[in-house]
């Protein structure tokens, strides 16, 4: 790993620590068990793309609306994520990323490393082509939170809490 | 009702504002604004931020014909449809066609004060359509039924108990809410539900990206997302200045609008969906079906609304308004604001200082008349702005316009005989006596003492407040008989132009000219001690007093007249320097304005602030022994012009360098803002902000300073605030002070 992107990730765990989200390091083969470890039940998920990677079998992969309702935790990729911001870029997808991040008390995002990017101009940079193509996606940082019932609380609308899932430099290789 | 009568009402709703609303207002506003200077201050290139956020904007509503051609044609290419309103009317009669041919029975909405500009909600309920509010402050205000005191946070005005009241009062409920987190969830789960199988989902939108359709959201909740994501239709509503050029002109505003507004570095949830979104819908009549088994049709429709905003394009004072991104920066950066909130400083939907500009455009003229007034032109909103907008400046254009549009008072007469000024007939008349404050002056300091002893009867104080709103409650400054340039004329210089290192023209604002007259003979003494040739000048009043009433002609004619008065002198090398904060904010800001630029320029380079001035003359070898030790340390209250001006650290830096230990208070404006505070209608709201200075001065660290203040007005304010007399930082230095 180069030393750039080693102080662009620990830009990013840092961001994460001052949004009280928690991060999980791992190697794609010990995935399951670190997933398992930051999880509740019941599990929703979408599929994530990354190689070599995938959701484990207990984790509902294409949920409904009665099983997004009932989950706990939902699971899915993000896109890339923002080192100054702790942010991670949610996609829209076909088949429901966008709820499963949403809906359940607490959301996973899984990270590849190689995919953080150290600023807001990068980010947006990347990505003027998809929305310009037709895409959708969410910057989401930390958890929902609200002010307005006259203190800050987390999970307004959204999760309560998040979690990052980062998966180490060369899963893809 | 007469004059006297209206300010009396006014007084009375301001006054049940800051009893009912004012202290959580504060609360939360001042909250806001010191996290706002957090949030920046660690923002490497805030300045080149706005300047870039600046520029697209002016670039965007250049270009708007263009760009509206162009989102039209992306969107409708994605997908979506695109209706232009002319107005509120029609925007409204199209999205209830779209709710009518969806059969919707209930239209769920995410936070958008373009919809409360629209008031949709009364249109579709019209129509018998359930419209739910989704976001938690604007549920609040629903089920209150009462309008935003913030275009942000919009129920501010609630305190939590207020809201468990509410909520346990309206609701039948098994047991009392009582914490934010109880309150929450039950908010949470109750419009869940709502949510869950709504027909249409509205929201309005931050940003419109003409490039590729994207609408951007900016929110913390979430309610967005799903208010755009769980039905299959999806309208939202947004003025035509929301549009700009290209995704990639969005980093800027992300990274400013959090952090401009409640102070966070960024929302939890910048939404941008390219609709019609490829996310499935929730629909529960197929609780079953898998999300990723779905086959939606999901609609589409962004509804652009002009209401007035390509005249605003088209004039030249108010186009400005229209680089507003809604961030609130003005309202929480306002002293003013702080204390009543937008029920009082807001017009039919906006609120705060961008206001004015908003509702001059959207709405006219009798929305603004109500509140314009509470901009007294402290300016801390300029800086705060991530757009640069010279908010004063838009209060001080659509005032004058107001006064242009009243109506002849009876005691016109009176005043066109006594006043210079160049105003219309039917200024109101309290306008025109604190507009024309130097003509006052010399009237009152010619006929010192009587004038002072005749302002200080009790019935002519009565008198003064029925006639003209001057409030008995407030002492009125005492005129001295001999001014400052009668004295200096008198005296003459004691260091030679020959002799001296520097020569100084030192520009008699009025105050000090006729009233303060001490500190005007101590900046001269100070001035002398640093081997300076000191002038004074027959020049007259700056502008501020009538540029503060909106008397932008009469300001006009007296910026000319300085300049003319003071150009020899610049054209000679002599430095101008200004003891009135108000005065040199004048030449450094509002005189670009008024003056062709050339002059501006050349007055704004050659001018400075007195304590600038002295530190400037120290750096530069003069010997700080000269100058007297202030004895006492010292609690120091710079002025918020000046402050605007990022000129208050030199007072500190000379005071510090003379061996004085400073306490500086953080307050935005001291609450007297020239004429402001004796006005009858103000004159609680300013006391009420003064408490906040009062507060830091009568604090432990501070209750025993030496109390110094750099501005007329708030000297005065400190007086009638605090038990000791208040001086300005130039008589604490004088060597022939005592």
């Amino acid at each position: 790993m180069s030393t750039e992107s080693g102080s662009l990730r620990r830009r990013f765990q840092d961001s994460l620590a001052d949004l009280e989200v928690g991060v999980s390091r791992t190697e794609p083969a010990s995935f399951e068990a670190t997933l398992e470890d930051v999880v509740d039940d019941p599990v929703v998920g979408t599929p994530l793309p990354f190689d070599g990677v995938s959701l484990p079998t207990w984790v509902d992969e294409d949920p409904s609306p009665r099983t997004l309702e009932a989950a706990t935790t939902g699971v899915t990729a993000a896109s890339f994520g923002i080192a100054d911001y702790g942010s991670v870029v949610l996609p829209s997808t076909e088949d429901g990323a966008e709820q499963v991040s949403l809906f359940p008390d607490l959301h996973v995002a899984v990270l590849r490393e190689a995919d953080l990017v150290p600023d807001m101009p990068t980010a947006i940079d990347r990505l003027g082509p998809t929305l310009r193509d037709g895409g959708s996606a969410i910057l989401a940082t930390g958890p929902s939170a609200t002010a307005d019932m006259g203190s800050l609380v987390k999970g307004a609308h959204g999760p309560k809490a998040v979690h990052v899932v980062l998966l180490e430099e060369g899963t893809d290789e | 009702m007469s004059k006297s009568d209206d300010r009396r009402a006014k007084a009375a709703r301001i006054r049940h504002l800051l009893e009912t609303e004012g202290d959580a207002v504060e609360a939360n506003t001042a909250g806001f604004n010191r996290g706002r200077y957090d949030a920046v201050a660690e923002l490497e290139a805030y300045e080149e931020l706005k300047s870039e956020a600046r520029t697209i904007k002016e670039d965007a509503i250049e270009r708007l014909p263009e760009l509206l051609e162009q989102v039209t044609e992306t969107v409708e290419e994605n997908g979506g449809t695109v209706y232009l309103a002319d107005d509120a009317a029609d925007a409204n009669r199209y999205i209830q066609e779209v709710a009518a041919e969806k059969e919707a029975e209930r239209v769920v909405k995410s936070k958008s004060m373009t919809s409360e500009e629209l008031e949709v909600n009364d249109a579709l309920e019209g129509d018998g359509v359930d419209v739910v509010e989704t976001d938690l402050g604007e549920w609040v205000l629903q089920v209150a039924d009462e309008t935003p005191s913030h275009i942000v946070a919009p129920a501010i005005h609630r305190s939590r108990a207020e809201i468990a009241r509410l909520f346990n009062e309206r609701f039948d409920l098994e047991e009392p809410l009582e914490t934010a987190e109880e309150l929450t969830m039950f908010a949470r789960e109750r419009l869940g539900e709502q949510i869950r199988g709504a027909d249409v989902g509205m929201t309005g939108a931050n940003f419109i990206t003409a490039d590729s359709g994207t609408i951007m959201l900016v929110t913390s909740e979430g309610n967005a997302r799903k208010t755009a994501v769980v039905p299959d239709t999806h309208v939202a509503v947004a003025g035509i200045e929301k549009i700009v050029p290209s995704v990639e002109d969005l980093s800027p505003f992300i990274e400013l609008i959090g952090r401009s507004g409640t102070g966070q570095d960024i929302t939890s949830y910048i939404s941008l969906l390219t609709p019609p979104v490829e996310s499935p819908t929730v629909d529960v009549d197929e609780p079953d079906v898998g999300f990723a088994d779905r086959e939606d049709d999901r609609d589409f429709h962004l509804v652009l609304i002009d209401n007035g905003r390509t005249a605003m394009r088209e004039d030249d004072q108010l186009r400005e308004t229209l680089y507003c991104i809604r961030c609130s920066a003005c309202a929480n950066s306002c002293a003013n604001f702080q204390s009543v909130g937008g029920h009082a400083f807001g017009g039919e939907t906006y609120s705060g200082g961008i206001a004015t500009g908003w509702e001059a455009g959207v709405h006219g003229a009798d929305s603004v008349a109500e509140f314009n007034d509470l901009c007294t032109g402290c300016s801390r909103c300029v800086n705060a702005c991530p757009v640069e907008i010279d908010i004063p400046w838009i209060n001080t254009v659509v005032r004058d316009r107001l006064n242009r549009g009243g109506d002849p008072d009876r005691f016109e007469f009176l005043y066109d005989e006594l006043v210079p000024d160049e105003e219309p007939s039917g200024l109101d008349l309290q306008k025109r006596l604190f507009g024309n404050y130097e003509t006052l002056a010399k009237l009152g300091s010619a006929t010192a003492p009587l004038s002072n002893r005749m302002a200080e009867f009790g019935p002519v104080r009565s008198l003064l407040e029925r006639a003209v709103g001057v409030d008995s409650r407030r002492p009125l400054p005492a005129f001295e008989r001999e001014t400052l340039r009668e004295w200096y004329g008198e005296r003459g210089p004691r260091v030679a132009a020959s002799e001296a290192d520097r020569e100084v023209v030192l520009y008699p604002d009025t105050y000090t000219n006729y009233v303060d007259v001490d500190r005007g003979k101590a900046a001269v003494r100070v001035l002398e001690a640093l081997d300076v040739h000191v002038r004074v000048p027959d020049v007259g009043e700056s502008g501020r007093a009538p540029l503060s009433q909106g008397m932008i002609a009469t300001a006009d004619e007296q910026a000319s007249a300085v300049y003319a008065g003071l150009a020899e002198h610049l054209d000679a090398g002599r430095d101008v320097v200004v003891i009135e904060p108000s005065d040199l904010a004048m030449f450094h800001r509002e005189y670009e304005k008024l003056l062709p630029e050339r002059s501006f320029e050349r007055l704004r380079d050659g001018s400075y602030e007195v304590l600038e001035y002295v530190y400037g003359c120290l750096e530069n070898g003069a010997d700080p022994t000269a100058l007297r030790t202030p004895e006492q340390s010292i609690a120091y209250h710079s002025h918020c012009q000046q402050r605007t001006l990022g000129l208050e650290a030199y007072t500190t830096a000379v005071l510090e360098k003379l061996g004085a230990d400073v306490f500086e208070s953080d307050v935005e404006c001291c609450g007297m803002a020239g004429s402001f505070g004796y006005k009858q209608e103000y004159y609680e709201l300013s006391m009420d902000v003064g408490d906040r200075l009062r507060d830091q001065f009568e604090s432990p660290t501070a209750e025993d300073r030496l109390v110094l203040a750099s501005g007329t007005s708030c000297e005065d304010q400190l007086d009638d605030l605090l038990e000791r007399e208040a001086s300005h930082p130039v008589e604490a230095i004088d060597p022939g002070g005592v």
